[in-house]
């Protein structure tokens, strides 16, 4: 199965990259959920927690942030955010 | 002759004392150096994600964004000059203030008022000894320069640029610093960073690879004008983090001339506190062997 190619980054540096399953993030007008095969987008963040699940019903990394973008590309995700804080995942 | 052998001993005593000093400024900027230039890679990919979304957004929005086209209302051009908080790195701020002294005579060759913004102590004192006015400037942290610094600096900028003509609005927003080419290479340059001008960076759309079309929540200039200040902020940081490495390397180019400098010296003061030694020893005995003489002659 596709996965995706998952970077996220920070002005300071990269906080997070690699692959996997799924990727929610607090887009503009409402949570934005990612699977591989997503068409292209490019949305602005709020202020809220990006969630990454490196596999099919496993626990998810999450980071929460204080704004940025992101862009979808040929399951190419890339997240630039402002302050990514690492927090325990909920499901 | 005593007093020349003295005078020897004391130069080469202040001489090790610098020497110490400079080798000691050296083995700082050596260790700081690896990490500043950590940091000018770390930050890379962060400008390299901005700049391929701004050139995505900019070639769909619709309408011209106030950040992309030149004002006409204003004459004032400001100039950012990125320079050092130190000396002791050889020629790194006289450079840069010489490439923005070029920049500025330019500008007002052009007929336009120039506003200068400064970062570094070096710079700030060059400017208020000649009395010029500078409308801000930051210090004090040249050498490992914060993502808030950076933040404060483009605020300030934005502000400026986004200000009416009558209330000290500028038209252009000039940036000198100095690029970091490698360990022996720096270059001061000079960036325009407002009015954006073509944005680099993108995947041509040729035959191989086409630019996405992407979809944009929630509209093409919406997300414009939320991506520009980022954008702009991420290249001010870029520039200060490629100033700070190039500081470092160069003051430590400079300490290692310095410790050289010092050690010739030394020896070159040795030499001469020797020869001074001979030659009173050469003069003692000689007034030793002349004196025995006139007694043996005398009785």
């Amino acid at each position: 199965m596709a996965q995706l190619e998952v970077d996220l980054v920070d002005a300071e540096g990269k906080v997070w990259s690699g692959q996997a399953h799924q990727v929610t993030a607090p887009a503009a007008d409402g949570e934005i959920g990612i699977l591989p095969g997503h068409t292209p987008v490019l949305s602005l963040l709020r202020a809220g927690e990006v969630r990454v699940r490196e596999e099919r019903g496993g626990a998810a990394l999450a980071w929460h942030v204080d704004g940025g973008f992101l862009s979808v590309d040929s399951d190419q995700v890339t997240l630039v955010v402002d302050n990514a804080e690492p927090t325990t995942a909920g499901n | 002759m005593a007093g020349s052998q003295r005078v020897y001993r004391q130069r080469i005593r202040s001489t090790q004392s610098l020497k110490k000093m400079f080798r000691a400024q050296e083995l700082i900027a050596a260790s700081r150096i690896g990490r500043a230039r950590d940091r000018v890679s770390m930050a890379t990919p962060y400008s390299r994600a901005i700049t391929r979304a701004v050139s995505a957004v900019a070639t769909h929005s619709t309408q011209s964004h106030p950040f992309l086209v030149e004002r006409t209302d204003t004459n004032r051009a400001a100039v950012l000059v990125v320079a050092s908080d130190r000396g002791m790195a050889g020629a790194y701020s006289a450079s840069v203030i010489r490439e923005a002294e070029r920049l500025i005579n330019r500008l007002t060759d052009e007929g336009k008022e120039v506003a200068l913004y400064v970062t570094g102590r070096r710079a700030l004192s060059f400017y208020t000894f000649r009395q010029r006015e500078v409308v801000s400037s930051w210090t004090g942290s040249s050498d490992a320069p914060t993502v808030e610094i950076a933040d404060d600096i483009a605020g300030t900028l934005l502000g400026a640029f986004r200000a009416p003509a009558d209330e000290g609005g500028v038209a252009e927003v000039h940036i000198v610093y100095t690029q970091f080419v490698n360990m022996v290479t720096q270059r001061p340059r000079v960036l325009r960073l407002l009015p954006l001008e073509v944005v680099e960076g993108v995947v041509e759309p040729g035959e191989a690879e086409a630019l996405p079309l992407y979809e944009f929540e929630p509209s093409p200039d919406v997300v414009l004008d939320a991506l520009l200040p980022r954008y702009v902020r991420s290249r001010i940081y870029a520039s200060l983090l490629q100033a700070a490495a190039s500081e470092l390397a160069a003051r430590q180019r400079a300490m290692k001339t310095a410790t050289d400098n010092a050690e010739d010296l030394i020896r070159m003061y040795t030499r001469l506190a020797n020869q001074a030694r001979q030659a009173e020893i050469t003069q003692e005995i000689s007034e030793i062997v002349s004196g025995a003489d006139a007694l043996a002659s005398a009785s």
